[in-house]
């Protein structure tokens, strides 16, 4: 930074006035430009962020909004039951619960799709440039194409009468269809389903440029396949991994549309709960606290995230 | 001659057995086939003459004209496109004009804070940034008693910026400089060298940020569902509602559409964005 301001010191003072204004005029268009995309975000998306912090710390309005008075009572009804008659806190684990399920399916999630993303990118990146193109295009499609209809035909899969179920019981697999729908199974797939390209996508860059004559130099010193795998090209890819986990965890933990089709009544999440505390809970501040604390789920992994490659760089 | 490239193919064969590795071509087709597989059964439910959606029975366009006559969906149709038009329009407009910023000036202090301010709402979880602005705009009609459309194709706006915003600085920062210098030289103005040179350049960008921010706003359901108030029912949510009522068979058709119509719009993407094709040199 300092660098920088010295040497556009220097270069100010040797500039001839009049460039000084036009070098003015194009800070002036600069500002112009960057304006209307900067602002709208900062008033639209970032701004009312710090509404919400205030409104989770309120008393709800009986027909949704709010009260103006300081509470404490969104965070306290997380963990507590308030019995109406004694005026007694009891522990309750209920919405515990919801974020454990939340952050332990994001979890499996993301494993899960490295394990099938990881294969499925290297496998792209040794092909041939044509069809190379033909396996990203395939990859690239479910990426771009609605969430909520390919949610929705997952649920047309795993349904009671649904694909999965007919196939199992026609073939003389299963007496009678088993109860797919509705389970944390379910949402776990869905998500597995919805965000396997975001996984894809970034280890194939990663791997992109990877020069194959390592493989090489790697058999010729004896090592094997898999040594080859977990010595030379996961290494490789690991920005790509990291990028991937990411991208694959954090919209797994903020999932709505997912356990809303999948999940139902049976299986919450994160997602769920905020939504019902907007519509039929009437609860706002209890929402935006909920919300506020995914944030800061996502926060921490974003940090620990970018804590990681900084260090792998430095190194 | 024959016998130097016989023994470079051999070689090129055998680097390309080392490269293998055992049972991951299995996993690239399973995974492709589970990818693929419920879409093709949705397209298939959708032909299908039986009410009942369980059973095949036979092959008809029924639901195809039941959905097409449907008031609830042409409706929500024509709701999502005015959202989604205007939202494209406005967000690559502005995502445009930041990215000739933040690739034509060298960097300076306040640039890295935009482009990151113009990348935040990729970060966000989508229903943390429902809730935030469901709550803001709340106040806002509260305090001016507005209300309207406006609200939801701004909060769309919002987030179809950075989808615009990709693809477009990825294309200027690809394209040669030397270009634009050389029409300066020649004493074109900077409006000119604009219109004429930099403008022609970037259109395939601009065009695929304005698909990207169309196909990303037209797809939303976490913010319409959040911020739409009554009467500003999308696409999007007028389906789940019919999902969430039980499955009809209306539904199979107009989201089979709805899926037919993404993928022409990405498989356009696809062809704008190849690099070999829209390099600078091809298009004059």
């Amino acid at each position: 930074m300092s660098n920088q301001s010295t040497f556009a010191d220097i270069e100010k003072s040797q500039l001839s006035a009049s460039l000084v204004t036009a070098n003015k005029r194009a800070q002036k268009t600069r500002a112009l430009l960057l304006a209307p995309a900067v602002l709208t975000i900062f008033l639209i998306g970032i701004l009312p962020l710090s509404i919400v912090l205030v409104y989770s710390f309120l008393e709800p309005g009986s027909y949704g909004g709010v009260k103006w008075n300081l509470s404490f009572d969104a965070y306290i009804q997380l963990l507590f039951e308030e019995d109406i008659f004694e005026e007694t806190l009891t522990f309750n684990t209920a919405y515990l619960q919801i974020f454990w399920r939340s952050l332990s399916l994001a979890i499996v999630a993301t494993i899960t799709c490295l394990f099938i993303g990881f294969p499925m990118a290297y496998f792209i990146s040794i092909q041939s440039a044509h069809r190379k193109n033909t396996l990203l295009f395939l990859v690239t499609i479910p990426f771009w194409t609605n969430l909520l209809i390919r949610t929705y035909c997952m649920l047309l899969i795993l349904r009671d009468q649904g694909a999965l179920n007919l196939a199992l019981v026609n073939l003389g697999i299963l007496d009678k269809p088993l109860p797919l729908l509705y389970t944390d199974f379910a949402v776990g797939l869905g998500l597995v389903y919805a965000f396997l390209p975001f996984m894809v996508l970034p280890i194939y860059t990663s791997l992109e440029k990877f020069d194959f004559r390592m493989v090489e130099a790697g058999s010729d010193l004896y090592a094997s396949r898999f040594k080859v795998l977990t010595r030379i090209i996961i290494p490789i890819a690991k920005p790509g991994i990291a990028a991937g986990c990411i991208l694959v965890f954090i919209p797994s933990l903020g999932a709505y549309i997912t356990p809303e089709l999948l999940g139902g009544g049976k299986s919450l999440m994160i997602g769920n709960l905020i939504n019902l505390q907007f519509g039929q809970g009437r609860n706002w501040p209890f929402g935006s606290a909920i919300a506020l604390i995914l944030m800061v789920m996502v926060m921490i992994s974003l940090f620990v995230y970018l804590n990681r490659t900084t260090r792998n760089e430095e190194s | 001659m024959s016998d130097l490239s016989n023994t470079a193919h051999n070689k090129v064969r055998q680097a390309k057995d080392l490269k293998y590795q055992p049972g991951f071509s299995y996993i690239t087709w399973l995974a492709l086939f589970i990818l693929y597989a419920p879409i093709l059964i949705l397209v298939l439910y959708s032909f299908n003459a039986n009410r009942s959606v369980v059973v095949w029975t036979s092959f008809s366009t029924d639901w195809y004209v039941k959905a097409w006559h449907n008031e609830g969906i042409q409706s929500a149709a024509l709701i999502s496109l005015e959202v989604a038009v205007i939202a494209m329009v406005l967000s690559t407009t502005f995502a445009t004009m930041a990215a000739l910023v933040t690739t034509r000036t060298p960097p300076y202090k306040g640039m890295n804070i935009s482009i990151a301010i113009i990348n935040q709402p990729l970060m966000i979880p989508e229903i943390v940034t429902a809730v935030a602005t469901l709550i803001f705009f709340a106040v806002i009609k509260k305090a001016t008693g507005a209300n309207g459309i406006g609200f939801l194709i701004t909060a769309h706006t919002v987030f179809c910026i950075p989808f615009a915003y990709m693809p477009i600085r990825a294309r200027l920062e690809d394209m040669d400089l030397s270009l634009e210098q050389a029409a300066a030289d020649l004493y074109a103005s900077p409006l000119m060298v604009f219109k004429r040179v930099t403008l022609p350049l970037m259109m395939p960008g601009v065009l695929s940020g304005a698909m990207l921010a169309f196909i990303v706003s037209v797809d939303d359901v976490v913010i319409s569902l959040f911020v739409g108030g009554p009467g500003e029912t999308t696409l999007p949510l007028y389906i789940l509602g019919q999902i969430r009522r039980g499955v009809t068979p209306e539904v199979n058709a107009v989201s089979t559409v709805f899926l037919g119509i993404s993928v022409i719009l990405v498989t356009l993407i696809f062809l704008f964005g190849r690099p070999k094709s829209t390099r600078p040199e091809k298009s004059q």
